[in-house]
């Protein structure tokens, strides 16, 4: 995305952010892009396309291109990649499709591209909790992921959290977003509410999390602010902890 | 010609016999005639007249296109078939071939009737043709071309043969015709017999292939005129004949593989595509393809691919001949690992292309391919993977939503207000409030692709109230001519 656009401007626009001498809003690290590990992407609400946002944010910055697997029924239920938009989220490489009907053959395609050194990363997706994605589908996605280091996302659409050997799962739904800069009526840069309720070697929480495109000299970057903006992040409980923060 | 009537007749019905066809070409000033039917050449239509020209005499013409890339391309593959009659043959200009026949011809039994076995091999595949055999490649192309049908001429009447002929049967430029027709010299039996050096003056800034007297005595045999034949085609193919007949291919895959690798190793080649055929006892055979995306002698990899085409593979009673074939072959280097453990990414990936498309089909594996277009739905097209590479996408200067439904559904409107989206909808059995919209962004329909009558579309990009975005469109407005009241579509959805 240019830098002039519309969505292009600063996150923290038109919300309140209570700044004291010790700041309480703090950043939390996004997913490592580096990390080469399974992780989960449920999403919050019915086609909600803010779990496939969150996940071409957190992409490695690199040219390689990404495998992209997608069942019959996720497309069908909230519609297929579109290819041009996909440039609004900082990702430059190439996305290699694999369109195919059952899910089965998603894992089977996931699984040998997880083995292949030359993706930046796998995504695929996945609606419904079919019987083939089992824990055991999901535990050799995890291994043959951290075996050839390319990092591998599952969205799973229509899923409330299913038994998965993830190391990190999170949910991912959309909030109001922000305040546009120049229209007041209208929706601005896209907010999503991710919760990393499993994670292996960090602690769960909640954040309100926003792609910020690249300033001068920057990189597109994730932004994970806390939701509640009111304590460390390491006494973050989940979900459950914020219900007064909400 | 009959390339033309070949192919039409498999699509549709070919025009009558009394309907005078002429296939065109592009000229230097609009299409010109490139080949007719038989009835077009009775009523005098010549090779090179403007068309618009033939149309305004023979109002019943009907007119094609010609394909001269398609026509050059089915006489090399011609050529090369022709080499049953001799192991000499080569495309002779755009509209014959060459053979050397010298010492072949008593194999069929002399050369009248190998000239009636050609003539006859070619009627088989629909073809017609103009045979002469000659001493010379240049006397045997004119008396082809310019002769009567079938003829055979010996070494001591060439010059009595092809003295009646006019002087354009040597093949000159059409200002050389020109100036030696006004120099009254219209036969090559006048052109002989002027002296030599009175015409070598004036010709002797010609280069030589279209220097009248050097074709001229090329066509005598005064002078060498070879004939430089194409190499045959090789084959890549490895063979395992087996003593019993068994069912099971997979056990002999990997000496195959080897085998073949082994022999395209030599040449520095890889293959594209592959094919296993096995031969059974009951006399039938079963081939299986398999695709590359890049060139690849990687015997493991090759064995991999092909185990994986083998499940349905019909055995019958047993087979006791295998063979695997490289359909397609390109140059590959032999090829060094960085030192520092390093894979080559490349590579990695068109293996796992050739994998994936293997199993899953080529049309499911895909890169994006950017069409100019306003639509939506149409900008973005799928191309196989193993075909093209994937193309950098086009910078947007508005914001698309990151999922696309295909097709557009209709939304059910709750609460309309007059001017914007609706401010309650209903999609999928569940209703929206609409909170904050922008828009309309107008699309209107591309007339030279779309269909006359269809409908421009309002889009909208609407939040609703639990912060999903949309993006809706409105089809048509009231009043447009082109059907009733504007439907609402929800066409996709925004991060």
């Amino acid at each position: 995305m240019s830098p002039d656009s519309p969505l292009g401007t600063g996150p923290a626009l038109g919300k309140v952010v209570s700044l004291s001498a010790k700041p309480l809003v703090q950043d939390v690290p996004a997913p490592d892009a580096g990390d080469a590990v399974l992780r989960d992407v449920l999403a919050g609400a019915p086609f909600d396309a803010g779990g496939t946002g969150f996940v071409l944010s957190c992409l490695p910055d690199s040219a390689a291109p990404v495998l992209w697997v997608s069942d019959r029924m996720s497309r069908r239920e909230n519609g297929r990649l579109y290819g041009p938009a996909v440039r609004q989220f900082g990702f430059k490489g190439h996305v290699l499709q694999v369109e195919v009907s059952h899910p089965r053959d998603v894992l089977w395609a996931m699984e040998e591209g997880a083995a292949c050194g030359g993706l930046s990363a796998v995504v695929g997706e996945i609606h419904g909790a079919p019987e083939v994605l089992s824990f055991t589908a999901t535990k050799r996605l995890a291994l043959r992921s951290e075996q050839a280091g390319v990092p591998v996302w599952l969205i799973r659409s229509g899923d409330h959290g299913a038994l998965s050997a993830a190391r990190e799962r999170w949910r991912v739904s959309s909030l109001p977003s922000d305040v546009h800069p120049w229209n007041a009526a209208a929706p601005g840069a896209p907010v999503w509410e991710a919760e990393l309720f499993r994670a292996r070697g960090r602690a769960p929480g909640t954040w309100e999390a926003r792609h910020e495109p690249a300033t001068a000299g920057g990189k597109d970057h994730l932004r994970l602010l806390s939701r509640s903006g009111d304590g460390p992040l390491a006494q973050d409980h989940g979900a459950a902890a914020h219900f007064a923060g909400r | 010609m009959d390339r033309w009537r070949r192919i039409t007749a498999q699509q549709r019905t070919l025009p009558d016999d009394e309907v005078p066809v002429v296939l065109a070409r592009e000229g230097s000033h609009g299409p010109v005639v490139h080949a007719m039917n038989a009835e077009a050449a009775q009523r005098d239509v010549l090779v090179g007249a403007r068309v618009v020209d033939v149309q305004a005499i023979h109002p019943d013409l009907h007119v094609e296109q010609a394909d001269t890339a398609g026509d050059t391309a089915l006489l090399d593959r011609l050529a090369l078939w022709a080499r049953r009659w001799c192991p000499w043959t080569v495309r002779d200009g755009l509209d014959g071939i060459a053979l050397d026949v010298s010492g072949a011809a008593h194999l069929f039994g002399g050369e009248a009737q190998m000239l009636r076995d050609i003539g006859t091999r070619f009627k088989m595949q629909g073809l017609s043709t103009r045979l002469a055999i000659a001493p010379t490649r240049g006397a045997a192309q004119m008396l082809a071309r310019f002769g009567g049908g079938g003829v055979i001429c010996e070494a001591e009447d060439v010059e009595v043969a092809l003295a009646p002929l006019p002087v354009a049967a040597l093949r000159i430029e059409e200002d050389t015709v020109r100036l030696l027709q006004r120099l009254g010299l219209k036969t090559v039996g006048r052109l002989m017999e002027v002296p030599r050096v009175a015409l070598m003056r004036r010709f002797d800034r010609l280069a030589a292939e279209v220097n009248p007297l050097v074709l001229l005595d090329r066509a005598l045999g005064r002078a060498g005129d070879p004939l430089n034949a194409p190499e045959d085609a090789q084959r890549w193919m490895a063979r395992v004949r087996l003593a019993e007949p068994v069912i099971d291919p997979v056990p002999h895959l990997e000496g195959l593989a080897a085998d073949l690798c082994r022999q395209m190793a030599k040449a520095e080649l890889g293959a594209r595509r592959l094919r296993l055929t096995i031969y059974r006892v009951d006399g039938e055979w079963r081939s299986r393809d398999v695709a590359l995306a890049s060139a690849s002698r990687d015997v493991a990899h090759l064995v991999r691919l092909m185990g994986g085409k083998l499940e349905g593979i019909d055995p019958g009673f047993g087979f006791d001949l295998l063979t695997l074939e490289a359909l397609r072959v390109e140059p590959l280097a032999l090829h060094q690992d960085p030192l520092d453990g390093r894979r080559d990414a490349g590579r990695d990936v068109a293996a796992l292309l050739d994998r994936l498309t293997a199993k899953l089909g080529p049309e499911k594996v895909t890169w994006s391919a950017w069409v100019q277009s306003h639509k939506p739905e149409r900008m973005e097209q799928r191309v196989p993977a193993l075909v093209a590479d994937g193309q950098d996408a086009p910078v947007l200067l508005r914001e698309r939503p990151l999922r696309l439904l295909e097709p557009p559904e209709e939304i059910a409107v709750l609460y309309a207000v007059p001017e914007g989206p609706p401010a309650r909808f209903r999609w999928r059995r569940v209703s929206y409030l609409t909170t904050r919209h922008e828009g309309p962004e107008r699309i209107a329909p591309e007339w030279w692709r779309d269909r006359p009558g269809t409908r421009l579309r309002d889009y909208y990009k609407v939040e609703v109230r639990d912060g999903r975005r949309f993006w809706l469109f409105r089809q048509g407005i009231l009043g447009d001519g082109r059907g009733g009241d504007p439907g609402w579509f929800v066409q996709g959805v925004f991060a």
